[in-house]
């Protein structure tokens, strides 16, 4: 049985409803799942999958990437098959991730998948018609990450446009700020970059910022002045297993620490961000200013995620909403 | 004399397509690639020739096949600056140069070992990002590989 209504294009890139990357969507799409993510934070229970079945196949366990997109779903009125870890598929017997793909296509309206390997979804796009999210494949891509920082950035500062941002802690492994930076080449941003020479940005997109006409400065201290200009802290984690030198990672691991204290002189709309989990970077005292965002940060996700299911199944949710 | 011998040598063949200006230390990939070692007909080789460009250059020659523009543009990856010649009736009937593609489907092994293409049994697809130093991205995990450095398979 096969459950119809999928959104369908007859050209040969037939998939063009899916999220398999934040390149793949222009500003314009930005800016309206910016607006659909707030028309859920509104309404986030408006019922509009009435009748839809969505799986989450994740072939890789993520529980919280998981939760999130299972209570959007839920949320939406939608209904979910799937699984948390590919020990529990037919892929712990050897089947390909094409014929899981195709099989799973038989029975739902949308596949969010997480998968270990790279490339992944962009795969699954090629091999089904049903509309295909990633929800992380290895250290590729995480589109709705990108989307609910997006979410965040915006809600906070009443805008996209002309913010000075900050990344600090792991900018050379760090997905997430990869694919933020390069979302935001459409917003005329003003990046610093605060991080030790081992996990430094890495020059493929120092390059993408000169080319883009970005302005973007790299520090090594995680300074006073820095902080003061900012108006999005993006903080990330520094793993220990990123360092071949152990004592280089003794010597840097609390530098790039941020307490309630250096936040003081900062500005009013400073907003601490954060993807989640968190150890030591962020200590709990900043957990009690007004700036930490990151818990609020990670609520959001839920709105983004509405916002882009209802995109990748095409439905027009101000259309529904006046019926 | 030289330009002599070698005109002879490209007149030797009565049709099919000759290869010129291969670099010599990749010529046996482009052999590879092009599907030569399961051809049945007339196929010479020539490497290390002296070459007034390259210094040392490879050559082939394959008689009563002529390849799709496709096939030969593969190898524009490892020798971008390849000559190709049909030959018909001992004649130079058209000659140009290899075009790199936009595209690379099926060649190129992906370097990244967790890139699904090395994971899947499928074919690998790469994107020309920069055609002055023959860089490649993988269509899938988004990898850039410069042609001298691919992996051909």
């Amino acid at each position: 049985m096969h459950t119809g209504n999928h959104p369908t294009n007859f050209l040969s890139d037939m998939n063009s409803n899916s999220l398999v990357s934040i390149d793949d969507i222009s500003r314009d799409e930005i800016l309206d799942l910016i607006e659909r993510a707030r028309y859920f934070e509104e309404h986030p229970n408006h019922k509009i999958l009435d009748g839809k079945v969505v799986a989450t196949l994740f072939f890789e366990p993520s529980t919280r990437t998981r939760l999130s997109f299972e209570t959007a779903v839920n949320r939406l009125g939608g209904r979910v098959i799937g699984f948390s870890d590919a020990s529990t598929s037919s892929s712990s017997k050897g089947e390909t991730l094409k014929d899981t793909i195709k099989m799973v296509s038989n029975y739902v309206d949308l596949i969010i998948m997480r998968h270990y390997l790279e490339g992944a979804a962009r795969y699954a796009t090629e091999v089904t018609d049903v509309p295909v999210i990633n929800a992380g494949d290895g250290a590729n891509q995480h589109p709705s990450q990108t989307m609910l920082d997006l979410y965040s950035i915006s809600k906070t500062q009443g805008r996209l446009n002309d913010l000075t941002i900050t990344m600090v802690g792991d900018l050379k492994y760090g997905r997430t700020v990869h694919s933020l930076l390069m979302a935001l080449r459409y917003f005329n941003p003003t990046f610093h970059f605060v991080a030790c020479e081992e996990l430094r940005m890495p020059k493929e997109y120092r390059d993408f910022c000169d080319a883009n006409g970005i302005r973007y400065f790299e520090h090594t201290d995680f300074s006073p002045e820095v902080i003061n200009a900012t108006d999005i802290l993006y903080m990330t984690r520094v793993q220990r297993e990123r360092f071949a030198d152990i004592m280089e990672y003794e010597r840097v691991k609390d530098l790039y620490t941020l307490r309630a204290d250096m936040l003081t002189d900062s500005k009013p709309n400073l907003r601490v961000l954060h993807p989640l989990p968190r150890v030591n970077e962020i200590d709990q005292d900043v957990d009690d200013t007004p700036k930490a965002y990151y818990f609020d940060q990670a609520r959001n996700g839920l709105y983004a995620r509405q916002a882009i299911i209802c995109k990748a199944l095409g439905i027009d949710i101000y259309k529904e909403a006046a019926l | 004399m030289t330009k002599e011998r070698k005109e002879l040598a490209v007149a030797a063949l009565r049709c099919g397509t000759v290869i010129d200006h291969i670099p010599a230390d990749v010529l046996f990939k482009a052999v590879k690639i092009l599907g030569i070692e399961k051809m049945t007909t007339n196929v010479t080789i020539g490497n290390n020739l002296s070459s007034h460009r390259q210094g040392k250059k490879g050559i082939i020659k394959v008689a009563d096949v002529e390849f799709p523009d496709d096939v030969l543009n593969r190898i524009a990856l490892i020798a971008p600056h390849a000559n190709i010649n049909i030959i018909r009736d001992f004649e130079v009937v058209k000659k140009f140069p290899i075009a790199l593609p936009d595209e690379i489907t099926g060649i190129v092994r992906c370097g990244n070992p967790k890139c699904i293409t090395n994971n899947e049994p499928m074919r690998t697809r790469f994107t020309v990002i920069d055609r002055d130093d023959v860089t490649i991205r993988c269509h899938y995990c988004g990898q850039n590989v410069k042609s001298g450095d691919a992996i051909i398979d």
